[in-house]
């Protein structure tokens, strides 16, 4: 007889400590990241598909293809094209398609490139219906990216510096963006991205 | 002749105000109280909840009223077609019958009857009928394991639940909800709640009570009818649109119904805790800190098993009920209250 009532003494209190836990938790603040109004930092060292660095002095690609990484690729999914102008010493890029869809992100055309003239983008948000929308031109996703940053405005909004406006990813397919442009890349969001 | 010419005109605007009233009453309360669950499901666990409907998601009961009206009712084929659409009605009933006689302040009662508590038990008891009716005519296996689980679990649990009322109905000497509320008057100390004087174990009284209401309304821990992991959905399973949608509001319904029932047994009602101001307000107050009591013990506490359910019943609230209904006439006879 003791021990039940000190057992049923034991299991209320230890239910009331459960209710005590649970308000504590009740009145401290959510912890959700409410994507896509708001999203997590993304790391430094975060591993997006390839993109092309333009050297700051020129405002070019600092690629004078030499198709190391093209030759380092595993799943042969880089392609590099270029011309030598009239007067200079190297190669410059005319187009780079790399075909995503195979693409397993190993990084071995990063560490190839001697120049450091392809980097890792910050690009997670590749959502799309067609699979054409991931062979993309690295080189036309450059110099849209250029155009857009010297006439703010002038090419799709997304593209531009520190627009802090959210945007729904639904949003994208509706915009057609991906499927019309003619360099077939997935319409970047990164400046979204990176709001937070 | 005026008399009764006034009484003629007088009486059926009077019935026709409370029923509109008690029904828009209960009804945005269900829908209201199902965005509170949401809401506060989702603190417990530190998520925002429903946010993207209207502000604060508060348009969410709306939405998803709408979505249930605009589904099909699906009647399966060999269930009892008579009972399956019964089922769904008579489960709203008791709720909305048990709140015509909730004394709501002083004079705010759609009706003032002198066996309003026995009443509520009476009507109490057809919500678990409904919810059997329900199960029974699905034809499926869930629907009457559930049917057979909510039987034997409100049998369980109305008998600690009326040992209590009773308990109750000696005190204050009547079945008057209003005039047990008026019994009550004078500062927090006079509810029936903190009446040691009377009874010693009056807060273990209100706690049997209060389980005993989670376990007739199938709440968390005690939801064995709907056991989602277990039964799918229960009596429910068979259930589309707004049949499954009417059950779900019966559920809030009968947790006001019971709220309100604890806070005018208990709680005083619509006195005030200070002995002044006493009013609707209080009476809201203190149903809603019910309410949410409740939502507060759904998302603390896992579900026990069935046995485990049974077990609590038999071998701990009855006794310990019926000790305290043996003290309280022992104590009213020596005492002179």
């Amino acid at each position: 007889m003791k021990n039940v009532i000190a057992e049923l003494y034991d299991g209320l209190k230890s239910l009331f400590i459960g209710m005590r836990i649970t308000i504590g938790q009740f009145f401290q603040p959510t912890v959700t990241v409410r994507y896509p109004y708001e999203t997590l930092k993304i790391p430094a060292r975060f591993r997006g598909h390839i993109e092309l660095v333009r050297d700051p002095a020129t405002g070019q690609p600092k690629c004078f293809v030499c198709k190391l990484c093209e030759k380092a690729c595993p799943s042969d999914c880089i392609t590099v094209e270029g011309i030598k102008p009239e007067g200079a010493r190297r190669k410059t890029v005319t187009s780079y398609r790399l075909d995503f869809t195979k693409c397993s992100l190993c990084g071995s055309c990063v560490e190839a490139c001697r120049d450091g003239a392809i980097r890792f983008s910050r690009e997670y948000n590749l959502a799309s219906t067609s699979k054409d929308d991931f062979v993309m031109d690295l080189f036309q996703r450059l110099e849209a990216e250029r155009r857009a940053t010297e006439k703010p405005g002038s090419l799709d909004g997304t593209a531009t510096g520190s627009s802090l406006v959210a945007v729904d990813p639904t949003q994208r397919a509706a915009a057609g963006v991906p499927a019309a442009s003619a360099s077939a890349q997935p319409k970047r969001l990164e400046t979204t991205l990176e709001a937070k | 002749m005026t008399q009764a010419l006034s009484i003629l005109t007088k009486e059926p605007l009077r019935l026709l105000v409370s029923l509109v009233a008690i029904m828009s009453f209960v009804g945005l309360n269900a829908a209201y109280l199902v965005w509170v669950e949401r809401k506060g499901a989702a603190r417990f666990q530190r998520r925002p909840g429903p946010t993207e409907v209207g502000p604060a998601g508060l348009l969410q009961p709306i939405a998803d009223a709408l979505k249930l009206l605009s589904k099909q009712l699906i009647v399966p084929d060999g269930v009892d077609r008579t009972l399956f659409r019964l089922a769904p009605m008579l489960v709203m009933a008791p709720a909305l019958a048990g709140l015509a006689v909730m004394p709501f302040s002083r004079a705010l009662a759609a009706r003032n009857i002198n066996v309003g508590l026995l009443m509520i038990f009476a009507f109490g008891s057809i919500n678990v009928i409904a919810i059997m009716l329900g199960g029974w005519s699905s034809r499926n296996k869930y629907a009457i394991i559930s049917a057979a689980r909510v039987v034997s679990q409100d049998v369980a649990y109305e008998i600690p639940m009326l040992l209590v009322v009773i308990t109750m109905i000696m005190i204050t000497g009547t079945m008057n909800l209003n005039e047990i509320v008026q019994a009550q008057a004078g500062g927090f100390w006079h509810w029936n709640l903190f009446r040691v004087w009377v009874n010693p174990l009056m807060p273990i009284t209100f706690l049997i009570f209060y389980i005993c209401m989670l376990a007739e309304t199938n709440r968390a821990p005690f939801d064995m009818a709907e056991a989602e992991s277990e039964l799918v959905a229960g009596a429910y399973t068979e259930y589309s649109g707004m049949g499954f949608g009417v059950f779900f509001m019966a559920e809030y319904a009968n947790i006001l119904l019971g709220s309100s029932l604890a806070t005018v047994l208990f709680l005083g009602g619509w006195q005030s805790p200070f002995g002044a101001f006493s009013g609707l307000i209080w009476f809201l107050l203190k149903m809603y800190f019910i309410v949410f009591s409740v939502v507060w013990v759904r998302w603390t506490f896992p579900r026990t098993q069935f046995y485990g359910l049974l077990n609590l019943s038999w071998k701990i609230l009855i006794p310990i009920s019926l000790f305290t209904l043996l003290l309280t006439s022992a104590l009213l006879k020596v005492l002179p209250v």
